[in-house]
């Protein structure tokens, strides 16, 4: 079954720009999906549609059943709360410790205080961060508050995960750790994970699907694919 | 059990940002406390205008003077004339000898005066005291009646009375026009305020709108923020409302400058004020804090 159709989708920007022209995708359940082209070529704004950041201007986008540009405003956080998003920069709140940064996403949605406790311990554990709970982010390395943005993300455990170049700011031992953990989670969890990535090893040895963007079009959509230096 | 849940969030995460800013909170609060103050100024005052208004009304009596020559029978006609009309409410009819006793009761010196003349070529005429039902129909009630035979000359307080009611309620209006400028003006400081506060929690926001949080969730937190405000805002002008007006009313013996001018009994007059004080204060920030946030919550 596919968790996301994305039909004709073309999205205009109001500078005139078009970042994405007739856009056609199915993306199946428990799949492991790499996004990959250079600046411009519309990746984030393919991410961005997914979780309603940005509406398409033309065309249909369903991510779980919901059909994300008809979503109203007040209704955009029903889609959230189906999937979880990790960003190059983190976004941790530096005040709260991981523990905390990881049940504010709970918290956020009324959850009870002894299921936060469950999930959240969980999540951590998921991510190997068990040890570093009472630690504050700037006390972690970058990989580590990677970890537990990825922790926040799946602690509502959702069966869609994006990731919008995660390991961008990370060196490339660190981007490997965090690619295992991104792993775990699309194998033991099912999470489907769609990332987006200009980083050529990590696309290269993990031999996923590959989504290859180029100035807004659909090059091409592999199977176990490669990095190909002729799309960007 | 969820929405009690969150909401006792809100209450919490609303103090914490008071107590978080409180420097900013303090600005706002005491820039509420002073509009509020002027507000409870202003609704004392609206409200003793509207009352002594209303009393100097109920006095407002016309006065017809009947001629000289009128004898009892003319009197009596005269008299049901009056009763007929739709806009009298009560009368009452005071002979020459009536007016005579009670004007030598009044002074000492009208006492002497009075006693020279009899009955016969007395000066003073027979009258009738009219109340009517509308004041504002005074005017062509008083005309109906001078048409009557037999009238010679109808008063009604026209003159002073009337002066000081326009004034009076020339002097409401503006101070309604001064409450609503104030109330604006106040919104207007806590929306910057609040705005404020949501700036420094800009990204707070942003991530709970990721993780799925409602816009009540979001929301709700700042317009308690903002209704506490209003609250502590309030506290300064109520102490005055309840503490100032008792203490003005003692010390001028419930009158302003004569005894036509009656102020309002502090009980339960103060209890409703700083009520309706208490009402606008909360009223007003979570009025301002609504619309402050009304732009963060675009997605």
């Amino acid at each position: 079954m596919d968790l996301i159709r994305v039909r004709n989708v073309e999205k205009k920007y109001k500078n005139g720009v078009t970042a994405i022209y007739d856009l056609n995708l199915a993306i199946e359940k428990g799949s492991f999906v790499f996004v990959i082209g250079g600046s411009g070529s519309g990746k984030s704004t393919l991410i961005k549609m997914l979780y309603r950041e940005e509406k398409p201007t033309k065309g249909q986008v369903i991510v779980g059943g919901l059909d994300v540009a008809k979503l109203k405003d007040k209704k955009v956080y029903k889609l959230r709360r189906k999937l979880g998003i990790v960003f190059q920069d983190y976004r941790l709140l530096q005040k709260l410790t991981v523990y905390e940064n990881v049940a504010f996403a709970l918290e956020c949605i009324g959850e009870k205080k002894d299921d936060i406790r469950v999930k959240v311990l969980k999540a951590l554990e998921d991510v190997g961060l068990k040890n570093k709970v009472h630690s504050y982010p700037d006390q972690l390395s970058g990989g580590e508050q990677q970890r537990v943005s990825i922790a926040r993300a799946i602690v509502n455990n959702p069966k869609l995960l994006l990731c919008d170049e995660p390991t961008g700011n990370l060196d490339p031992e660190k981007s490997m750790e965090i690619m295992k953990v991104l792993n775990d989670i699309n194998k033991n969890r099912g999470t489907t994970i769609i990332m987006a990535t200009h980083d050529e090893k990590i696309v290269n040895k993990m031999k996923k699907q590959v989504i290859t963007l180029k100035d807004g079009h659909l090059v091409n959509f592999k199977q176990k694919g490669k990095y190909e230096n002729e799309a960007i | 059990m969820k929405l009690f849940r969150m909401l006792a969030r809100s209450i919490r995460d609303a103090f914490k940002s008071v107590i978080r800013n409180f420097s900013l909170s303090l600005a706002s609060i005491s820039c509420i406390t002073i509009t509020l103050i002027i507000v409870a100024l202003a609704i004392i005052a609206s409200m003793n205008v509207q009352n002594f208004t209303k009393e100097i009304e109920k006095d407002m009596t016309i006065v017809v003077f009947l001629d000289n020559d009128t004898d009892e029978e003319e009197a009596k006609i005269v008299e049901n004339k009056i009763s007929k009309m739709s806009n009298v409410s009560k009368y009452t009819f005071q002979t020459k000898k009536d007016v005579k006793e009670k004007m030598q009761q009044e002074s000492e010196v009208f006492n002497t005066v009075l006693e020279t003349w009899d009955d016969e070529n007395s000066p003073l005429k027979d009258t009738f005291q009219v109340k009517v039902k509308n004041i504002e129909k005074i005017k062509s009630t008083a005309e109906q009646i001078e048409k009557i035979k037999n009238v010679s000359v109808v008063r009604y307080g026209e003159g002073m009375v009337d002066k000081m009611v326009t004034a009076f309620s020339s002097i409401e209006k503006v101070t309604y026009g001064i409450v609503i400028a104030l109330i604006l003006v106040t919104i207007f400081l806590i929306i910057n305020t609040i705005k404020l506060t949501i700036s420094a929690r800009k990204r707070e926001i942003s991530i709970m709108r990721l993780v799925g949080a409602s816009n009540f969730t979001i929301k709700t937190p700042f317009i308690i923020e903002g209704m506490i405000l209003g609250m502590f805002g309030s506290i300064v002008p109520i102490l005055i409302t309840m503490y100032g007006y008792t203490a003005f009313y003692k010390h001028f013996n419930g009158y302003l400058f004569s005894e036509l001018i009656k102020l309002i009994v502090p009980e339960p007059f103060i209890y409703q004020t700083s009520l309706a004080i208490l009402g606008i204060g909360i009223l007003v920030g979570m009025i301002g804090s609504a619309s402050a946030v009304r732009k963060y919550l675009k997605i």
